[in-house]
This record gives C-alpha cells, sequence and structure tokens, in this order.
C-alpha cells in the first residue's frame, strides 16, 4: 500500500549510527564513532545502487581495517547505507572471461586476506543486515563475531548456480558455525532462507526492527546478548568419519539434480568439505584452489555468461512501467496461470472467462502458488484479493494493459476483440498469448491494430521467466515500450521479436520434438531418445516434453509451421495424429507416451544392456534448435543471438550449462556445426539443412 | 440544505446458508468478494468515495472494524474512512441511512454503505467461570501456584455457549426472537397454515425469480480459495408447499407454536453494498442513478413484540410524506418470521391498532401481497443479520426498475423493539 507518511519520512528508517561527515576519506566507505566509543562502519558503494565487493572495494575495505585497528574503538558495526539490502555478492564482472586459474587463485588469495583481517581484529564485531545478504556479503558478515538480522534479510549463497562454490571463506565458516547438513545444502542449492530461518539455524544472533538496531548492537557488542555457538550436532557431524557418511549421501543428491561432468561445483564444494571439514585454516587455503579451478571451468563461464544475459535482458525490459491493472480474458490453463502471477507480483488483475468453473480452478491454482512462493498469510490474502473473477467483463474499461488467451481460432480471438475495442481505455494495450496465429492475420479486424502486442508465456508461468514480445510492422513504438516494461515489472523476461511463425521458442523446439516422433518411428526407445536429450543437458526429453505440452498443441503446431516451413520440418507419424484422436494426449490427460499420476511421468530406468546414446541422436535432436536460432537471426526475426540464447535458457530451459544453442555452435564450431547437419541432411532429409545464416554467424 | 441522494449501483454475494461449521467466508471476506466487482464495474476509481460505512453484528476478532479492514482491501486507499455501525438487524439499514444524511447535509458526496454477517463464524463463547479459571493460571506464577490454579477446574466453566443463541435472545425480555414473532401472531390472530403458506410462497418466488435471471447484475458469484464457485442463494427449497412445511414441528414453544424452522428465516452468510451519491458527485463522474432516498424513519417498541417494527417506522414515514399504505407500490419488509410479515400486514388492516397506536382514522388497508417481497425474502434467502437492512433497499431498487414502478418502501422489525424504513423513489 502507498503511505504517503512512510514515503515522506523514508530516509529516517535506516539505522546507520552518527550523521557522517561530507567529506569522506573513502570511495565506498564511511566510518564514524558514537558517543559509546562505538565505530560504524556503513559499506555505500560508489555509482551503485547495490552493494557488491569488487577488487578496488576489497582494496578499500582493507584499508578501512587497518585505520579500525589504529584507532581501536570499543567496538565495531559494519552494516550497508543502501536500501536496497547488505551486500549482494561479489562483483561477477570480475569473473567474466576468466581462463587463467593461477591468476584467478592469485587474487582471491588477497580477497580472502581482507576477509581473514576483518575476522582477526581484536574488538567485538557485529554485521547488521537488512535485505539482501548473499554470496561473498554472507562471507563478510561470516567474518564478524555476531550477526543483526533485519527481519526483511534474506541469506544464501548462490555461488553454485555460476558453477563455482563460496570463494570468500564461505565453504569452512559457514559449515562451522551451522550444521553441515543444513550449511552444505544451502551451497548446494543456492537457495535463500529468511531471518527467521537464519536465526534458527544460529546463523544470527538477533531478528529485530529498525528501531530496535541500537539497543540490538549495544547488547551483542557488550556482551549482554547470547552469542550464537555451533551446537554439539554441528560439531559432531564436522568430524571425519561422519563427513564422509554424509558427503556420500550429499553426492547422491546432487547426482538426481545435476551430473559432474556438466555441473562440477556441487561436487568439489562436497570433495572439499569431505576431505578439510575439521579444519578451518585448511579448508580456507583449500577453498581458494578448488574455488579458482571452477572459475575457469567452461560450465562456470558459461553460467556467468547466463547470469549477464539474464541481467541484459532485464534491462531490456526498461523500467517505468505504468500498468496497474490487467485484465485477462480466457481462464485456461495459460489465462489463470498468467492471472495468478501478475496478481502475485503485485498489480491488480480482472480474470475473464464465460464460465464460472474455469475461474474458480484458476483461483485454487493461485491458492496453491502463493502459499508456496508468498511466506506471510497476509500477503498470500492480499494477492488473492487482487485476482478478481470478472464474469462479466466488468474490468476492460479500466484495463491498462488486456491479454487475450483464449482457445487458439482466429474467428474466436477476433470476435473477443470486437467486444473488447469499443470499452478499451484510449491508452491500453491489447496482448495476445497466441503461439501460433500471426498478429498479422489478428490485426485485420482492430480499429486500432496499432496497439496490438504478443505477449507469450510459457507453461509453467512461475517458473519459465521468458516472455516473448510479439510486434507486427504496424505497431507505435510506445506500445512496445510499454509492453516490455510491463514484462520487466512482473519479474519475467522479455524477447523482442517479430511475429513470424512460432516465434522464436515454438519454432525452435517443434523440430526438437517431431524429430523425436521420426526417431520412434526408427524404432528407437522413447527412453534412450529422452535419456539422449538429458546426456545432452537438457532438462527434460523431447518425448516427456511433448506429453508436457500436450500431444495435440504438438500437432497443431507442428501443422502450422509446416505450412510455412515445408520440409524444413520434420513429418508428422500419422499414429500421432490417431493417438491425439484417441484423446491420449499427455500429462493433462493422464497419458500420451508416458503414462503421468500426479503431475509427474511414470518412466523405467534404462535396461543396463541393450542399445547406448549416441552422438548422432544428439545431434539430430539437438542441433535443429541451433538450425533454428539462426535461421530467425537471418530472417531479422532477432536481432541480438545473446538474447537468442538468453530466450531459449529462460523459455525452454536449454542446457544452461552450454550457454544457449547459439553459445554452443560457437564453442563446438560452426565449421563443424555445418558440416554435422550436411551428413545428417544426406542420411535423413532436407529439414537438417544448414540455414545461410550459419555463412555469416560468429 | 439538504441534497437529493441518488442509488447509483449495488451488489451482494449469494447467501449462503450456515451448515456445520464455519463457512469459506469472514465478513470481510463477504464484503470483498461483491465489493469488487461492483467497484471494477463504476467509471469511477475506488478512492473517489469519501467514506465507507458498513454494518456488521457478528465482528470476528480478526477484523475489528470490518469496514474499514474492507475498505483497504478493496484499494480503496489509506485515505479512506471507514467505520462500522450496529442496531441488530438493521445495521445494514443504518449504514445506508447515516450516508444518506451525510450526503443529504453537505458532509460527503459518495459513500459506500454496506453490510455483512458470517453468522457461520458466529463464536462459541466460554462462560465467564472459564475464563476466571483461564486468566488465573495464566497470572499464577511459579510451578506450584500454576497447578494449585489449573485444580480449581470445574466441568461447568468449559460448557461452551453458543454464541448465536444468547444473541438472537432479547436481554431485557428473555423472550428469543422467534418467541416474539408467536407473541405477534398471537394479538393478531395469524394461523400456522396461513404462515406455511406464506412460506412456500416466499420460496416459490425466489425460485422463479432466480430461473428467470432477475437477480443479475445484483448477485456476484462468490469464490473460495479451495476452488469452489457460488452463483446463488442456496437456502431456497423451490420443492415446498405449505402442505410439506406444516409436517414440522414448532421450533421455538413446543407444542403449540406455529413458528418453524420452515416459516423462520435462515440462519445465512452474505454481504452486500450499495453506492450511494450527491447530485454533484452525479454530475461529475457522469452516473446513472437507479433511485433517490426521499425519506427514512426509524421507531421504537416494547421488544416482545419487536415483530411490528415496520408498522411502527413506515407509518409516521408515508404521514409526513403525504402517502397512505396503498400508494406504496413495490415493499420489501424484511421476512424475519412469516407469522411476524403477516402480522405487520394485520395490523395495519385492525381497526382498533390503527386508531389507538398509529394514530389513524381507521385501518390504513390491506396490502396487496404482489406488490411485496416480489421475488422472496428471507425465508427462503436467509437473512444474514447486519446485511439484510441492506439486501432490502438494493433489491427494493432493482425489483422497482424491473418493474417500472416509482414509489417504494423497504422496512424491517429489529430484534430489542426497533424498526427502519426508507421510502424510495425512481428516478
Amino acid at each position: 500500500m502507498d503511505s504517503r507518511i512512510m514515503t515522506a519520512l523514508g530516509d529516517r528508517v535506516l539505522t546507520l549510527g552518527p550523521q557522517a561527515a561530507a567529506d569522506s576519506p573513502y570511495k565506498h566507505f564511511k566510518l564514524t564513532r558514537d558517543a559509546d566509543g562505538v565505530a560504524w562502519l556503513l559499506f555505500d558503494r560508489a555509482d551503485s545502487s547495490a552493494n557488491t565487493l569488487s577488487s578496488d572495494v576489497m582494496e578499500e575495505f582493507d584499508a578501512v581495517l587497518a585505520a579500525i585497528e589504529t584507532e581501536r574503538p570499543a567496538g565495531l558495526v559494519i552494516r550497508s547505507a543502501k536500501p536496497s539490502g547488505f551486500i549482494a555478492g561479489a562483483d561477477v564482472n570480475e569473473f567474466r572471461g576468466a581462463s587463467d586459474g593461477e591468476m584467478v587463485e592469485t587474487r582471491i588469495r588477497a580477497a580472502h586476506a581482507v576477509v581473514d583481517h576483518l575476522e582477526a581484529l581484536k574488538l567485538p564485531t557485529v554485521a547488521v543486515i537488512h535485505g539482501f545478504c548473499l554470496g561473498g556479503g554472507l562471507e563478510v558478515a561470516l567474518a564478524c563475531q555476531s550477526r543483526i538480522a533485519i527481519d526483511n534479510a534474506r541469506f544464501g549463497f548462490p555461488e553454485v548456480m555460476l558453477g563455482l562454490h563460496p570463494g570468500l571463506g564461505g565453504t569452512a565458516r559457514f559449515t562451522a558455525l551451522v550444521n553441515p547438513t543444513q550449511s552444505m545444502a544451502l551451497m548446494l542449492t543456492g537457495r535463500t532462507i529468511d531471518a527467521r530461518r537464519a536465526k534458527a539455524l544460529g546463523l544470527v544472533e538477533a531478528v529485530t526492527q529498525e528501531r530496535h538496531v541500537r539497543g540490538a548492537v549495544k547488547d551483542v557488542l557488550f556482551g549482554r546478548l547470547k552469542r550464537a555457538r555451533p551446537g554439539l550436532l554441528t560439531r559432531a557431524a564436522n568430524l571425519g568419519p561422519v563427513r564422509g557418511l554424509l558427503a556420500k549421501r550429499m553426492r547422491a543428491e546432487a547426482a538426481k539434480a545435476a551430473s559432474r561432468e556438466h555441473y562440477p561445483a556441487p561436487y568439489a564444494l562436497i570433495d572439499l568439505w569431505e576431505a578439510h571439514g575439521g579444519s578451518k585454516a585448511a579448508m580456507l587455503k583449500a577453498e581458494q584452489a578448488s574455488f579458482a579451478k571452477l572459475m575457469v571451468t567452461p560450465t562456470a563461464q558459461n553460467l556467468i555468461r547466463v547470469f549477464f544475459l539474464r541481467e541484459q535482458m532485464k534491462k531490456a525490459a526498461g523500467s517505468g512501467n505504468t500498468v496497474k491493472h490487467v485484465h485477462v480474458i480466457g481462464a485456461g490453463a495459460m489465462g489463470g496461470d498468467i492471472a495468478a502471477w501478475v496478481a502475485g507480483q503485485g498489480l491488480r488483475v480482472s480474470l475473464a472467462d464465460m464460465k464460472a468453473e474455469p475461474i474458480a480452478r484458476a483461483v485454487k491454482r493461485a491458492a496453491e502458488l502463493y502459499g508456496k512462493i508468498i511466506r506471510k498469510p497476509t500477503e498470500v490474502r492480499d494477492a488473492l484479493d487482487r485476482l478478481i473473477p470478472d464474469m462479466d467483463g466488468e474490468g476492460v474499461r479500466n484495463a491498462d494493459l488486456i491479454i487475450e488467451a483464449v482457445p487458439e481460432k482466429l474467428e474466436l480471438k477476433q470476435k473477443v476483440y470486437a467486444g473488447l475495442e469499443p470499452r478499451m481505455k484510449p491508452g491500453a494495450i491489447l496482448a495476445t498469448n497466441t503461439s501460433s496465429i500471426p498478429l498479422q492475420d489478428l490485426r485485420t479486424t482492430l480499429a486500432r491494430p496499432e496497439r496490438l502486442v504478443g505477449l507469450h508465456f510459457f507453461n509453467p508461468v512461475s517458473r519459465l521467466q521468458l516472455v516473448e514480445v510479439v510486434s507486427h510492422d504496424g505497431n507505435d513504438a510506445q506500445v512496445l515500450k510499454e509492453a516490455l516494461a510491463f514484462v520487466g515489472a512482473i519479474d519475467r523476461l522479455p524477447l523482442s521479436v517479430k511475429s513470424s511463425p512460432g516465434f522464436l521458442v515454438n519454432r525452435a523446439l517443434t523440430p526438437y520434438m517431431l524429430e523425436a516422433m521420426v526417431m520412434l518411428d526408427e524404432k528407437i526407445d522413447q527412453l534412450l531418445i529422452d535419456a539422449a536429450a538429458e546426456q545432452f543437458g537438457m532438462p527434460m526429453g523431447p518425448i516427456e516434453l511433448a506429453d508436457q505440452v500436450g500431444l495435440d498443441i504438438c500437432l497443431d503446431v507442428g501443422d502450422m509451421l509446416r505450412s510455412k516451413f515445408g520440409d524444413l520440418l520434420p513429418p508428422t507419424p500419422a499414429w500421432l495424429r490417431d493417438k491425439v484422436a484417441k484423446g491420449e494426449l499427455g500429462r493433462k490427460t493422464g497419458k500420451g507416451f508416458y503414462t503421468w499420476k500426479d503431475g509427474k511421468a511414470e518412466k523405467a530406468p534404462l535396461p543396463e544392456t541393450g542399445p547406448r546414446v549416441t552422438d548422432q541422436m544428439i545431434d539430430r535432436l539437438v542441433l535443429p534448435m541451433s538450425n533454428v536460432c539462426v535461421a530467425a537471426l537471418r530472417e531479422g526475426i532477432v536481432d541480438d543471438p545473446d538474447t537468442v540464447d538468453g530466450a531459449m535458457i529462460f523459455g525452454t530451459g536449454y542446457a544452461p550449462f552450454r550457454g544457449g544453442p547459439l553459445n554452443y555452435a560457437r564453442t563446438r564450431g560452426v565449421e563443424n556445426i555445418v558440416s554435422t547437419l550436411r551428413a545428417l541432411t544426406e542420411r535423413f532429409g532436407e529439414r537438417f539443412a544448414p540455414d545461410p545464416g550459419w555463412d555469416n554467424f560468429k | 440544505m439538504a441534497r437529493p441522494v441518488f442509488i447509483v449501483d449495488g451488489s451482494r454475494t449469494p447467501f449462503l446458508k450456515a451448515r456445520s461449521g464455519p463457512g469459506p467466508f469472514t465478513p470481510v471476506d463477504l464484503a470483498v468478494q461483491c465489493g469488487r466487482p461492483l467497484l471494477a464495474r463504476q467509471p469511477f476509481s475506488p478512492a473517489d468515495f469519501d467514506q465507507v460505512i458498513l454494518g456488521c453484528v457478528n465482528v470476528i476478532a480478526d477484523e475489528m472494524n470490518p469496514a474499514r479492514v474492507a475498505a483497504l482491501r478493496l484499494g480503496m486507499g489509506e485515505d479512506m474512512v471507514a467505520f462500522t455501525v450496529q442496531i441488530n438487524c438493521g445495521s445494514g439499514m443504518q449504514s445506508i441511512d447515516t450516508a444518506y444524511r451525510y450526503i443529504r447535509e453537505g458532509h460527503a458526496d459518495m459513500i459506500l454503505a454496506g453490510g455483512t454477517e458470517a453468522l457461520s463464524h458466529a463464536p462459541l463463547v466460554w462462560p465467564n467461570s472459564g475464563v476466571r479459571w483461564f486468566a488465573g493460571l495464566a497470572t499464577a506464577k511459579g510451578m506450584a501456584a500454576k497447578l494449585a490454579a489449573a485444580f480449581k477446574l470445574r466441568p461447568r466453566d468449559l460448557k461452551p455457549i453458543i454464541g448465536l443463541e444468547r444473541g438472537l435472545t432479547d436481554p431485557i425480555t428473555e423472550l428469543n426472537m422467534g418467541q416474539t414473532a408467536e407473541v405477534v401472531g398471537h394479538l393478531f390472530g395469524i394461523t400456522r397454515a396461513q404462515s406455511d403458506a406464506y412460506a412456500a410462497e416466499s420460496h416459490r418466488r425466489l425460485a422463479h425469480a432466480q430461473g428467470a435471471g432477475f437477480l443479475k447484475g445484483e448477485v456476484e458469484t462468490a469464490f473460495s480459495r479451495d476452488g469452489k464457485f457460488f452463483d446463488h442463494d442456496d437456502g431456497v427449497r423451490p420443492d415446498s408447499t405449505a402442505e410439506s412445511l406444516a409436517k414440522l414441528r414448532p421450533v421455538f414453544e413446543r407444542p403449540w407454536g406455529q413458528v418453524t424452522a420452515g416459516n423462520s428465516s435462515q440462519i445465512t452468510d452474505g454481504a452486500s453494498w450499495v453506492i450511494l451519491a450527491s447530485d454533484a458527485a452525479v454530475a461529475k463522474h457522469k452516473l446513472t442513478p437507479k433511485a433517490a432516498i426521499v425519506d427514512s424513519n426509524w421507531a421504537a417498541l416494547d421488544p416482545s413484540i419487536m415483530g411490528l417494527g415496520p408498522v411502527m417506522s413506515v407509518t409516521p414515514l408515508l404521514q409526513r410524506n403525504d402517502l397512505t399504505v396503498k400508494d406504496v407500490e413495490t415493499w420489501e419488509l424484511n421476512e424475519a418470521f412469516a407469522t411476524q410479515v403477516l402480522g405487520c400486514l394485520a395490523a395495519w388492516n385492525d381497526d382498533k391498532f390503527c386508531r389507538d397506536i398509529l394514530g389513524l382514522d381507521g385501518a390504513a388497508g390491506e396490502i396487496d401481497r404482489e406488490r411485496l417481497n416480489v421475488d422472496g425474502g428471507a425465508i427462503s434467502l436467509g437473512h444474514p443479520v447486519g446485511t439484510s437492512g441492506n439486501r432490502i433497499v438494493l433489491h427494493l431498487v432493482n425489483a422497482m426498475k424491473r418493474l417500472g414502478t416509482r414509489r417504494g418502501v423497504a422496512t424491517e422489525c429489529i430484534g430489542g423493539g426497533l424498526g427502519g424504513a426508507m421510502l424510495i423513489e425512481a428516478v
């Protein structure tokens, strides 16, 4: 809720200690001393809205620590002066392009020295943490004697998402302080925890509010607050033989999520802890070597690239969203979930449908989603209040954006638009979630076609961040800008794409799925086909994906693409049509290629003996995706290869550690890709013909 | 400086019969469920109201001042002043009346006035001895004292009092509401058969209205978190006949009473809102009012015959507007009990009563049943106590529009011995 008073007095909220002098000898820090002789060190990285630890920040930090040592204050409070949070981690920019393991190790050793310097200070130290405290930021906090969390604080080690593990002493200090079964799990998954959980784990001494920071700091520094100490269980779990047992379990868990070959980081962390968990000094030293080794792996460099792809796409969304009320038409699987997501992000959503049943089901799914991702019951209630069932379509008149998600029939959609247009606000945007009908066809009956865009979401909306923002040549540029800003405001990532069959993602994924059908016709086991894709690093094999998407939808999209691209698509087998006619549509009907129970496919493990996955199988499935991406670039449907990679990763989960289908092609070598495609063309048909765009692709 | 006051629009939830255990919606949940679509279809922003007034009798502890909680949950903004009113069964009409007077006198231009009640959430209440025991236990210090306090517990300390039962009993006369209807029925010679026939007709009229779509635009479908939806008043029993109702035993005064569960209003959850606006607001937002409030009146009488509240409040209202009961084209008279409704009609047709009590020259006359509660009432719909006063005004306005009538009265009896009435004119 907008609070006028809290907004006006906002700068009084953070308790930052005594007023700092205007001129500080430091670029990124301010150091003051309060009446009790306690020093307040405020971290406020210059020219940035968030605090991150770059090498020049660490250098200056060391100088500040030296100054504090000479001044000998009664105690030291470290906190961030930035409203956004404590410290978001290391400056990932400095990891990019690292190729020399020894240089990385040298730099990380220098950074370790600074953190060790903090830990070694002979005075009581406390970190006061609000907002995000991640990665290197958490490692700085762990080097303080105590930690106080504000109730909005969030803690985590996301390094594993970048193909790394913590590299500033976190592996040693975290497992020494917090039970390794918990602390290792957090480092292996990259999940964040809230302040309450942090207190329960013994990571922080107290959870409080800004208005109590002074009192809490005094009590902690002067020994009146019980210090969180690692319990008996924590110390026991760090003993040699116990570490061996626990490490075995951890490896088994990690193997379920990712193979060591594709994602070495979790295994490196487990090895590190198993070998050195009992000895802090040894573990700190070994951590540096392990971290440096990981940093130069292709996986880490690709995942770091993905991090920047995400940042790039967020930036493309821009800021300045003006959409406050969204009207969604069609409360089916996609419409309902889009509405739920948008309301969960704080916007008001009216959800229209001709019948009450789909709306009621959508509300139920929304309640379940919010229960998982929004913790506080009052916030769940508020999100549900914002999701407004609208059987009479009253929400249209006040909507800034209308998202149409009715069945994929041109006449039906045009009929819906005809009813909408006269009632729309002058500046409102009309968006369609269509996956297969060209905007050029949809716009023909509109009075104002310039405000029609495509906003193509992916299923499930809560997990796949991509939204294809589809434009046609009659669009008003302002409308596109507002659409992009909206996507950013609901925490999704936009791909600008010109209206054309299948846009980008469906056009790239369909050959992946249909080729699998061809391979089935060749009597290759569906489990083997899926295994081939998973071995490559796809999160889900094409057969399972087809079941997940729905065989009827695969059929429709396949037919539509074939009508435009002809032999560039694999043929659709007749038995697939029969299957669909019989009602075996995949997950949504409980049976497709696999039998589905409780939302999961029943997949038997591959037999020990029998045919193995071959490189050719993998190439047949995976190379067409890269081929389509190159074609899309050549046709000008999308304009930036990096964003294309990002879109494929965030819209399909394409093996992130490979950095995307175009990055994969570059790494493998364009010549290799083209010659492989030619060989496949000879053997299997025109659909593998390398796109002319490869000639110019770098 | 009395200004005209218009009723612009309104909506309500389906009325849901309280069955076993608390229903899916709290009082504020109900207010939000019908408030959201109502506000969404207005050409102005929810923040444009000057105030929110909400009637509610059984306020729950988690929703203190439900008017304000509802206003915030409806997105009306932190600046929205909101308060809750309670005059027992009249609460939903009191909110309209207060809003009417504020606007009339120029203190406000647009007010959202409603009523809400979730009788299925009515609490079980500890007896006072139980509360004292618990307090003693909580304040005892030390193991020994706590054990001693614990041992003082007696079985009767934990026997819960059903809040609803106490709430429906008048503390001055110790009669429950149904019993007051028996008294009124006796004074005016109402028979069991007449009451049952009236009740059956209430169900028939509501079922007909539901089937014919008369409630579209008034009743807004409610959706619960567990994937259910509620799109109609579910207390209706279309198969009710006077014969089937005759089989029921009297529920309040056995064995010879005439008030049964079948010819009484039902225990129900529901909420209702009405938008009131001055002519300035109507002009500013280009609204199309449905009706105007001409006048209102409240009266008080002996609590043991509170059922006559409508007669006591309507008669002076009509008199000072130079009208007789015959001049009212459409009536909504809340069906607390069939016997009570018939008692009111009989009182207006009773020479002695009209002369001695109402100060009229003689019997006011017979009210045409075709004009009265045309689409059913609380017997078939239910009577969420704090809401009904609001619903009868809302439905009166909608019925008048449909039937093309010009003059209507909404009135109800109120536990404790009161009556409320509003005179509505088409625009």
